[in-house]
């Protein structure tokens, strides 16, 4: 018998042919992937657009050719190298940064904010944008500041009113809408104040243990190598104690960081993606269930199983590229909104621009995945007997024991962790993503099993014929439950996600204000000030909660090795961040409330040389432990001691926790500043107490619980507003996944509501039944959601933020019924026609 | 005449609920080329499978089918098909066009197979002889039942079958349009030569057949042979 050869372009023609009356089903197929695929073009095309934006604008990230910076007071050998690189300079400006409160003095508003005292003509590149545009470079020469846009705005402030900064009034000479590197998330944390340098000194801020952040920046002669130049000064650098920033280095961070936010927002759209996916395959499982009589006959002709199985995988593949390019080019016009989206975020101004890149892997991406998507329904095609022609589904073989079977399972689950690890840092993470990804599909997969077994089981057979048919419907042959539930389901849990994970930080935060906790600290007052705030405090009625005093220092020897020797050794066994950070110390005789002693021994009075008492995660990440031997360099003056005990500290209190804690009798009498901790009654009560601090005291800052409620607030909407954005894909996809389902299945459905109206159902009777199935399934699908999104967070909750998990039951009572009430009303619109025509119109049609 | 079908020992059983149904038990019969068979019984006896089973349709439990000399329980799934595509033709009681395809294209469809080209010419003249030339390019839908069935014709014999498996072709029809089709199968299959095996109710259908193989629980009551 000869062997035919495999007639490609007559399997394309019959591909075309079978698809000519099945277009409108077949785009139905791909419409669920079509957002998936957008969601990753606009965000992969973003990205491309932010790479090439940083690449052009990364002068104006930095404002500076060389950044050098330290957190600690200049000593005079750093003063003199800092000096000599202006020799390579044209230009060169000076700043000092730290927090510090503000006095509006029109209204009295106080608030804390970042100064950012200036000298020189920074920035070089870019500008810092303000109104009125002159005001940027005005307020370096007069007695003015610029004031960040949002606290201008809070504060009801105008340029021209007055504002104090310690001890000096200064005028508000514009509006600071822009500076470089500044996002407007990082204005929300902490709006800045540009203020003349030279006028630092008078406003008496910079004191000895001031937090002061101190930058050089150079403008280097158009020659210069930088990145040569700096690695040619690593050493000077190190000695000095400073750190630096190029061109190069800024754009590389920067990109780091951008990139990794798209990383992750695309694995959200991947999110999207696959549920479309899961649609995808369900959508043609069914197309294929109808196709088998077709496949059928064409075995009876002589068609081959492989032949039969390449027409389909043809159709689908076209299909695919199709729904590729739609959501390609659907993709880029999203991609057009989003930098409204991520205006917040972005430190640059984003130029959007088609990404052609991106297009191409959104597009190769969707053809793929509709391949491995559909395989699973086609590989059954190969199974089709011919038999079926005269017997109808006679001899169709069971797939669940093709190995073919098995094989697509594992190509899909290597694509899915193939495409996580292009997303994610390391195979363990992209593992767990995976792994976790599978096991949300299992659960969902399984619990709309259950209910579907459960309703089989328990089936209310009491109730009304109208109720039960509803009911019933969900497990009749056909039926769209476990697709529908995997996706409406999935969906449900990210914006439960979303709600509860903002609501338990938020009672993170506000566990602290119940009765009687600290809800007001107030920092950097100096022991000559202590005191009269001290007696002010008293005088305005608040309680004396805490009054800790603070001594700053650094690790200068960890028994017996200092930093460099640590450093240049081979086997380094501390870590070098512990030499490198200024600690902030205090001194007392014993543990507070919220410390647990849980190692060694705790010393109240130092003896001879001072046992000091660490905290459990500082202890573990400097690689300290009970015994060891410290050398604390305390503002000039070497202090050794040796740890005495590890403490356990819960940090979840509005009040003064320290990773390192004296015994009194060592440090007692070293230069210090002092925190006191209250508690206000009332915003009015706060803001009157502030204004009296601030205003004769205006070196010492005020954290207000109320403040960081309202900021964390702001920067959770913020956060939430993109989340939010994404997630939006995933629902939009189970609401399109919903309506292809229900009209694939429209035909079905309208036999069924045809022949029930023919034998006397009135049009309300199968009204009713067709919402009642939509919103079973949609209450099955929002419930399991739900569900999963409770545990989830529970956990988190639990073990990751320790507080007590309690839901706003009302929101998620609001989640459920949106969504099942959105189900329903999808399903009932898709169904309407089998509603509303005749159904004599319809049997003919049948005939 | 050369023998076409040879049927030997020929059984078929199912698993039902534990225990095994035997549909057809110990067939036995050879059939000549270009001669006309109508097998007949009542319903439940074993008809269909039997043509399944001599079309290559299906595998038997036991005994053996050779087809045109070539042993169809020998062969895979993909083999028989080809012996298929090859050999044999098929008329359907409910037609069995592709509701995809155009009444040509149906037409077309066994020969495309075969990897022939230009085969529309060849298409065309078929419908012409079922009478339908000007319906080439509807839809099954558009089609009437007797219209569909004569589509089917002459798909049946596009491929020059050397036998050709009719499954009760004119249950579907009225009478007026069964006579027509009937008229017309004969007429094409004395012109084309091709053996014809018949499975009907229809005694009158038989009767215009050389051989009536009569069957009864699934075993040979009688052949008029």
């Amino acid at each position: 018998m000869e062997n035919k050869p495999l007639n490609i372009s007559w399997l394309f023609l019959m591909a075309w042919r079978d698809s000519r009356k099945n277009k409108a089903r077949l785009f139905l197929f791909i419409s669920s992937m079509i957002l998936g695929i957008a969601a990753l073009v606009a965000i992969y095309g973003i990205g491309d657009n932010l790479t090439k934006d940083i690449d052009r604008q990364a002068a104006t990230l930095i404002g500076a050719d060389l950044d050098v910076r330290t957190n600690k007071s200049p000593d005079s050998a750093a003063r003199k190298f800092t000096d000599s690189l202006r020799k390579q300079a044209d230009a060169y400006s000076e700043e000092q940064s730290f927090p510090s409160m503000i006095l509006f003095m029109k209204g009295g508003g106080t608030r804390l904010v970042q100064i950012r005292a200036l000298s020189g003509n920074f920035p070089f590149y870019g500008d810092i944008e303000t109104t009125p545009k002159s005001a940027a470079k005005t307020f370096r020469d007069k007695h003015d500041v610029l004031v960040d846009k949002t606290l201008m705005l809070q504060y009801q402030a105008n340029v021209g009113d007055s504002v104090q900064i310690g001890k000096v009034n200064f005028r508000i000479a514009g509006i600071l809408n822009q500076a470089p590197g500044q996002t407007g998330f990082s204005s929300t944390i902490a709006p800045s104040v540009f203020m003349p340098l030279r006028y630092l000194k008078a406003t008496n801020l910079a004191q000895k243990g001031s937090r002061i952040n101190y930058n050089f920046y150079y403008k280097l002669k158009p020659q210069t190598d930088v990145d040569a130049m700096v690695t040619r000064l690593t050493p000077a650098f190190e000695r000095h104690d400073l750190d630096q920033d190029t061109i190069k280095s800024k754009k590389e961070s920067t990109g780091r960081s951008f990139s990794d936010v798209t990383k992750f927002l695309s694995l959200v759209g991947f999110i999207a993606l696959l549920l479309g996916c899961i649609g995808v395959a369900s959508a043609v499982h069914i197309y294929v269930k109808e196709k088998m009589q077709s496949i059928a006959i064409l075995r009876c002709m002589g068609l081959s199983s492989k032949q039969a199985f390449l027409i389909f995988l043809i159709q689908i593949t076209i299909i695919g590229f199709i729904g590729a390019v739609a959501g390609a080019a659907l993709g880029s016009i999203i991609q057009q909104v989003l930098p409204i989206v991520f205006k917040d975020f972005l430190p640059l101004e984003l130029q959007v621009t088609i990404s052609w890149k991106a297009i191409g892997q959104g597009i190769l991406l969707g053809v793929i995945i509709s391949i491995l998507f559909s395989l699973l329904p086609l590989i059954s095609i190969r199974k089709v007997s011919p038999l079926n022609t005269i017997r109808v589904s006679d001899h169709t073989e069971s797939t669940s024991k093709d190995p073919w079977r098995w094989f697509v399972y594992l190509l899909i689950f290597g694509f899915i962790t193939c495409f996580a690890r292009l997303q994610l840092e390391g195979w363990r993470q992209t593992l767990v993503f995976s792994i976790s990804l599978v096991i949300g599909f299992i659960v969902l997969y399984g619990v709309a099993a259950a209910s579907v077994w459960l309703i089989r089981k328990f089936f209310p057979s009491s109730w009304s014929y109208i109720w039960r048919q509803g009911l019933s419907n969900l497990y009749r042959p056909n039926n769209q439950t476990t697709i529908l539930v995997l996706s409406i389901g999935l969906g449900t849990t990210f914006i439960c996600t979303l709600f509860f994970v903002q609501s338990i930080l938020m009672d993170r935060i506000t566990l602290s204000t119940s009765e009687n906790q600290p809800n007001m600290v107030i920092f950097d007052i100096q022991s000559k000030q202590r005191a009269a705030i001290t007696e002010l405090t008293k005088s305005e009625g608040l309680p004396l909660i805490q009054e800790v005093p603070i001594v700053t220092m650094r690790l200068q020897e960890i028994n017996g090795v200092n930093a460099m020797e640590n450093k240049n050794d081979s086997i380094r066994k501390y870590s070098n961040r512990a030499y490198n950070r200024e600690l902030r110390v205090t001194f007392r005789d014993s543990l507070t409330s919220s410390e647990r002693l849980i190692e060694g021994k705790w010393q109240g009075q130092a003896q001879d040389t001072a046992h000091i008492s660490l905290e459990q995660g500082y202890a573990k990440s400097a690689h300290l432990s009970i015994g060891d031997r410290l050398v604390f360099n305390v503002q000039g003056v070497m202090v050794p001691a040796i740890v005495g005990s590890i403490r356990e500290v819960d940090w979840n209190r509005v009040q003064t926790n320290f990773r390192l804690v004296f015994p009194k009798g060592v440090i007692d009498d070293a230069p210090q500043f002092h925190v006191l901790v209250t508690r206000v009654p009332n915003a009015a009560a706060s803001a009157a107490f502030q204004q009296k601090v601030v205003s004769t005291y205006p070196n010492v800052s005020i954290i207000d619980l109320a403040l960081i409620l309202n900021v964390l607030d702001e920067i959770l909407n913020k956060i939430g507003f993109v989340i939010r954005f994404m997630a939006s894909f995933s629902i939009i996809t189970g609401l399109i996944v919903l309506i292809s389902s229900v009209l694939i299945s429209k035909y079905q459905r309208m036999q069924e509501s045809v022949l029930l109206r023919t034998i006397g159902a009135s049009s309300l009777q199968v009204f009713m039944i067709t919402a009642l199935e939509y919103f079973f399934l949609g209450s099955i699908a929002a419930f399991t959601g739900i569900v999963l999104a409770l545990i989830g967070n529970w956990g988190l909750a639990k073990f990751s933020f320790e507080v007590p998990f309690s839901p706003d039951w009302l929101t998620v009572v609001s989640i459920f019924f949106s969504i099942s009430l959105l189900t329903t009303l999808i399903g009932v619109l898709n169904s309407r026609s089998a509603l509303n025509r005749p159904p004599l119109e319809i049997l003919r049609k049948n005939a | 005449m050369t023998e076409i079908l040879s049927v030997r020992n020929l059984s078929k059983t199912y698993p039902a609920q534990g225990k095994t149904l035997s549909v057809l038990n110990d067939i036995n019969f050879e059939i000549q080329q270009g001669s006309t068979v109508s097998i007949v019984g009542p319903s439940g006896s074993g008809k269909t499978t039997l043509l399944g089973l001599c079309a290559g349709l299906d595998r038997a439990s036991s005994g053996s089918v050779v087809l045109n000399g070539i042993k169809l329980d020998e062969l895979n799934e993909d083999e028989r098909a080809r012996v298929r595509n090859q050999h044999v033709g098929f008329i359907f009681q409910n037609f069995q066009l592709l509701p995809t395809l155009t009444a040509l294209e149906n037409v077309m469809v066994p020969l495309e197979l075969r990897g022939e080209r230009n085969v529309k010419a060849s298409a065309l003249t078929l419908l012409e002889k079922v009478g339908l030339a000007a319906r080439g390019h509807h839809y099954p839908s558009q089609l009437s039942g007797g219209e569909q069935q004569r589509v089917s014709l002459a798909r049946a014999f596009s491929n020059s079958p050397k036998i050709l498996f009719a499954d009760e072709p004119t249950g579907n029809l009225d009478t007026e349009t069964g006579q027509k089709v009937e008229k017309l199968l004969f007429e094409l299959n004395r012109d084309a030569g091709t053996t014809l095996i018949l499975v009907t109710h229809d005694l009158e259908l038989a009767s215009k057949t050389n051989r009536i193989i009569r069957l009864k629980g699934g075993a040979i009551l009688n052949d008029s042979l």
